[in-house]
């Protein structure tokens, strides 16, 4: 559904993705771990269009990404922001609903709350939250309320940017949960970054390793532990010793 | 540094000026182009014109009333030298609507809703809020810098006008409590010695600063850098860059208007 080519992009000289070439399909959450600074937030932005790649394409359903389909690609796209990303201004249920009320037509207020709650239940948030400003949320419960606003126009494409930071352990369950749940019963095609392992276990159908801009490994999640390449071993592993330098 | 060297770093000043001015330039026209492109988000027009607009009403209103004061007591006080005390009013009333009522109405504005504006978007820009918007189908040209820009130039030419008024209110009470002149009269050669033009004028610039003040505004927060320090340094910029912009228009409206 969603297939990158050959996707390169340098800042300053210096190459951040040297042709990276990915394919996440519909109904599999795609998980791309990698060190910090190994260019997977400037993956998501490519494929956004947020940044514009120095050389290789984004194809979504067969036909390349650009100014004549990137609207309808964001109209049947969803994204949970590392930092939830939520609109400050404007209370919880605006901005679940932000998408339903600036479309075109948009959708009544009446029609567009009570969609806002079902989203926020989905989440396991309450009504009594709706009117909360997002300031007045825990990071917690900010996350589901990104994840409620992600899922609120039904999505065919969904993104998460390291969903699970900052969270506890146990509310990095919930919202590894949560998202399971929500890939699986909406059929979207998902891709996920991050480096919390746990949360890749619990997640990923697929797995694709970042390191030097390139994709070093893919494959199914039930393959991570037991794949010899030195990279891959030492990021699962976690350990200082090996050939991922720290960037810095 | 020898003579040629200074040239050089001189030179290299007035194109980054120059540069900048047209990234400025470049962005007001990709948002005022957004005017004509539906869809118009009149909720967030309506909270731009409270938050522009009404909430300035205050720091307008003060400026203007001190300012058409301490102008009747300096106008009296040089008019004296030359035996002409009775221009206080007439002075006090051209000088606070074509002049100082819409620059220092601007200036207090670029202070206020500039810095606020450039670290509003600021903030959203670090805090991945802006993405959010691409994310959502929401073009944030449209969404955040249109309804700013209309609502600053829509509701300060109204502000310039009441701080008109109130500075020719605070010429008046000092003309009438501090230096003698009679009420009645002081109000009826105010309202006879100014014209259309000077109003119209006034309310033009008004326009302009506010225009320029959004624009400085949205232009600094969307290019705000990483972190505080970023969001900082966006503010500032806002901030001289409206100010210096407000001052630079001034001279060529006013050459525009009353050059002879």
């Amino acid at each position: 559904m969603i297939a990158l080519e050959g996707l390169c992009k340098s800042f300053g000289g210096a190459p951040v993705l040297r042709g990276v070439d990915l394919v996440a399909e519909r109904g599999e959450n795609l998980v791309v771990i990698g060190a910090s600074g190994s260019g997977k937030s400037v993956l998501l932005k490519c494929i956004l269009g947020l940044i514009t790649p120095d050389a290789g394409m984004v194809r979504w359903k067969g036909a390349a990404l650009g100014p004549d389909n990137r609207a309808d690609f964001l109209a049947r796209f969803g994204m949970l922001f590392q930092g939830a990303a939520l609109f400050d201004s404007m209370p919880v249920w605006r901005n679940v609903a932000f998408r339903l009320l600036n479309a075109r037509p948009a959708l009544p207020v009446t029609e567009a709350r009570a969609r806002a709650l079902d989203c926020l239940a989905r989440v396991g948030l309450s009504e009594r939250v709706a009117d909360l400003y997002p300031a007045e949320l825990s990071g917690g419960m900010q996350k589901r309320v990104g994840l409620a606003r992600a899922i609120a126009a039904g999505p065919e494409v969904l993104f998460f940017d390291e969903p699970t930071t900052g969270l506890d352990p146990v509310m990095a369950g919930v919202i590894d949960r949560l998202i399971a749940d929500i890939v699986r019963d909406l059929g979207v095609c998902a891709i996920t970054i991050t480096h919390d392992m746990a949360s890749v276990r619990r997640i990923a159908d697929r797995v694709a390793l970042l390191h030097e801009g390139r994709i070093r490994w893919r494959g199914d999640v039930a393959a991570l532990g037991s794949d010899p390449d030195p990279v891959l071993r030492q990021f699962v592993a976690g350990s200082p010793e090996g050939p991922i330098a720290p960037t810095g | 540094m020898t003579a040629t060297g200074a040239l050089a770093a001189l030179g290299r000043a007035a194109i980054g000026a120059l540069r900048a001015v047209g990234r400025v330039a470049l962005f007001a026209g990709r948002v005022t182009a957004r005017l004509w492109m539906p869809p118009f988000h009149g909720s967030e027009f309506a909270r731009q014109i409270v938050a522009i607009g009404w909430l300035s009403l205050p720091v307008v209103a003060l400026t203007a009333l001190f300012t058409g004061g301490a102008l009747a007591l300096q106008i009296y006080a040089g008019g004296a030298r030359f035996s002409a005390e009775a221009v206080v009013p007439s002075i006090v009333a051209i000088g606070m609507v074509r002049e100082l009522g819409p620059v220092l109405g601007g200036l207090m504005v670029a202070a206020r809703v500039a810095s606020s504006i450039a670290a509003e978007i600021g903030t959203m820009k670090v805090t991945e809020q802006i993405d959010a918007l691409v994310t959502l189908s929401a073009d944030p040209l449209r969404y955040l810098a249109l309804p700013r820009v209309l609502a600053a130039t829509l509701t300060v030419p109204v502000l310039v006008a009441v701080g008109d008024a109130i500075g020719i209110m605070g010429g008046w009470i000092v003309g009438v409590e501090r230096l003698g002149f009679d009420a009645r009269g002081y109000l009826r050669v105010t309202t006879e010695f100014l014209e259309a033009g000077d109003v119209v004028s006034g309310l033009v610039k008004g326009a302009v600063f506010g225009f320029i003040v959004a624009v400085a505004g949205t232009y600094a927060g969307m290019r705000s850098g990483r972190g505080a320090q970023g969001v900082g340094q966006a503010t500032k910029a806002a901030v001289v860059g409206a100010s210096v912009m407000i001052l630079a228009a001034n001279y060529v409206l006013t050459e525009a208007f009353f050059s002879a």
